[in-house]
């Protein structure tokens, strides 16, 4: 009997605490599986953040650091400068990445670090239960922007894969989604891309995927998936923002 | 033997960790400590090893954080509103048990204070800084020498108990300069760290995690004991003083560290001179704190102690719960980058022992 599909060597063999629907598990298992096909599980060592993927270090094979809420990117260059040949990602979430840990991921981008970096957008909170972020559309409401987010008193939403396409020390940057079979083969793809780029040392690799939480949205996963198809990817368009291989190539 | 070179003492701290094996520099600029990360940045890729200057005292602790995790010898600089900053890293690194070494020197505050020598992150270094229940190993040298040595000591002793170690010095020790001598040390036989570091598993079964986050109570509780055995064994063998002059029945023992400890030895010959005989206690470790060295004199003592601090009185509670009110506990200091003459520290001390002779 052919094997059409079994567990992925990247992942422990453990129960994960995520909601039922939450797509986290799914980008868990794209990352996995591009770190076992490239042969490089032996030599990464991935950086968890604070947030509903802070339990990241127990599902990954591979050497994991849990780090303080949005340093994960100064924590794997920490990691990257003292062991130059091993292959180092951080998870991170939208709180995570783009409201605490804005500087640590600007910078980290800017220095080029030979790193990769997931980033999970899913426009909200997750972990402390449903809080406006740094990416939470005009108008959503969450529990602290139970109006909705007003632009007026809450600003825009940021998007970060455009803000750091702009730094020449990212080398890779692409916006994917989960929300549909063909979109995560595309994640997929772009997820080890960016691990290979990172090997070939060309510099700072990003793949911002677009995620749900259906607990803080309060919806059901199939209204969840809908709820991004409808509102997040015409606000966050996927696509590569930039691809040095390409520009070298033109 | 090594020769002696004359070094400023911020520049002395950059050779001394490079002496001691530190792989990894991570810093950002602050005033009176900049020289060492720019003695780091000419030297450290000259010899094939680290130095990255961060977006601020919060990355450049999460880097340390992130190289001690993978088993280097790591550390990193900084002075008091910067120290401030890095206090979340901290915490998390003493959670997590890594070595790592770290440099205040103190300037004056609170807030952003001036750039003058202080010793006023006495409090933010022993007692806590940041969350949780953790200690860090503080040592306090009071000249450039001294201030190499224990820097050396302080990459040993991060890797036997797996605890940051702290070295602080006040600002004139960042800036003066004196004559050093970096000298042989014999290898010491130190903790492997290939049972713990997330170095990537290259065949090892376990993945490694580093983390200081336990979900149960129960586990949580554990680690805090297994901390809290391990800080008692710190207590029992670290504990670093000098006694000066301690000999015999004493009017009144000073107490002292760093610079200001110099200026004391001056006022304990001015006092002889006068018929007082004043003695001086010089914690090394300001935690653990000597607290030993109180038994020694204090029956011996008659008019009790005198911190002398560039701070407003931190160290006293540290002196009286070694003194247990048996003696009085007397206190004199300056601040806000004010450095005292040995006059008026002397002054004080004939005001405690009744008037001058
Ligand atoms: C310094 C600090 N501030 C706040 C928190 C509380 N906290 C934990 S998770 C989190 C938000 C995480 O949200 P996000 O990054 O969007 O990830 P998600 O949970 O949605 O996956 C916050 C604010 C913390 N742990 N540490
Ligand atoms: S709270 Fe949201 S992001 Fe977190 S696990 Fe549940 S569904 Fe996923």
């Amino acid at each position: 009997m052919a094997v059409v599909f079994e567990p992925t060597k990247g992942l422990l063999d453990v129960p994960t605490h995520y909601c039922p629907g939450c797509t986290h598990g799914i980008i868990h298992r794209l990352v996995a599986e591009s770190l076992e096909e490239l042969g490089v599980i032996d030599k990464t060592i991935g950086v968890a953040p604070v947030g509903c993927s802070v339990l990241a270090y127990n599902y990954f094979a591979c050497d994991m650091h849990e780090a303080a809420h949005g340093r994960a990117p100064a924590v794997a260059t920490g990691i990257k400068r003292s062991l130059p040949d091993s292959v180092v990602f951080t998870y991170q979430g939208d709180g995570d990445l783009a409201a605490i840990g804005t500087a640590e991921i600007v910078h980290a981008a800017a220095r080029g670090e030979k790193i990769t970096t997931i980033f999970v957008n899913n426009c909200i909170y997750g972990m402390t239960g449903g809080q406006m972020a740094p990416t939470t559309l005009p108008g959503q409401v969450t529990e602290t922007s139970p109006y909705g987010r007003d632009v007026k008193l809450q600003g825009h939403p940021i998007r970060v894969s455009e803000m750091l396409s702009t730094l020449d020390g990212a080398v890779y940057v692409e916006r994917v989604s989960v929300d549909s079979v063909a979109n995560v083969l595309k994640a997929k793809k772009a997820i080890k891309k960016a691990f290979e780029l990172q090997i070939e040392g060309k510099g700072f690799t990003f793949v911002e995927v677009l995620s749900i939480c259906p607990t803080n949205w309060g919806l059901s996963p199939r209204e969840s998936i809908k709820w991004l198809q409808d509102n997040m990817i015409p606000y966050y368009p996927l696509g590569v923002k930039k691809d040095i291989t390409q520009q070298e190539v033109k | 033997m090594a020769e002696k070179v004359l070094m400023k003492g911020n520049e002395a701290i950059g050779e001394a960790a490079i002496q001691a094996g530190c792989q990894c520099f991570f810093g950002y600029p602050i005033t009176p400590q900049t020289e060492v990360a720019a003695y780091m940045s000419r030297r450290m890729p000259k010899i094939g090893r680290v130095f990255l200057q961060a977006e601020s005292e919060v990355a450049a602790i999460n880097m340390v954080y992130g190289a001690a995790g993978s088993g280097v010898r790591v550390m990193t600089s900084s002075s008091s509103p910067g120290v401030s900053l890095k206090q979340e890293g901290i915490s998390y690194i003493a959670g997590a048990e890594l070595p790592c070494v770290i440099i205040n020197i103190v300037r004056g505050g609170p807030g952003l204070g001036g750039i003058q020598p202080a010793q006023s992150d006495y409090f933010q270094a022993t007692k806590g800084g940041g969350h949780g229940d953790y200690r860090l190993v503080v040592y306090a040298p009071s000249s450039v020498q001294e201030m190499v040595d224990l820097i050396q000591d302080a990459f040993d002793v991060a890797d036997i108990y797996r605890n940051p170690v702290m070295v602080m010095g006040d600002g004139m020790l960042g800036q003066m300069m004196e004559p050093v001598e970096f000298k042989e040390r014999e290898a010491k036989q130190l903790p492997s760290k290939a049972d713990w570091a997330a170095t990537g598993l290259h065949g090892r079964k376990e993945h490694h995690v580093i983390n200081s986050l336990f979900l149960q109570p129960e586990e949580l509780e554990k680690h805090n004991e297994k901390l809290q055995k391990k800080y008692a064994e710190i207590e029992k063998n670290e504990v670093k003083y000098e006694m000066y002059n301690c000999d015999g029945d004493l009017d009144i023992v000073l107490v002292s560290y760093g610079t200001v400890s110099r200026i004391c030895k001056n006022v304990i010959k001015m006092l002889a001179k006068e018929g007082l005989k004043v003695g001086l206690i010089r914690p090394i470790t300001l935690w653990p704190f000597p607290k030993k060295a109180f038994e020694e004199v204090v029956d011996r003592t008659k008019y009790g102690f005198l911190s002398v601090e560039l701070s407003c009185g931190q160290m006293v509670e540290d002196i009286e719960l070694s003194v247990k009110g048996r003696k009085p506990v007397n206190f004199f200091g300056r601040s806000g980058g004010m450095v005292p003459s040995p006059t008026e520290i002397a002054n004080k001390v004939k005001e405690i022992a009744g008037g001058a002779r």
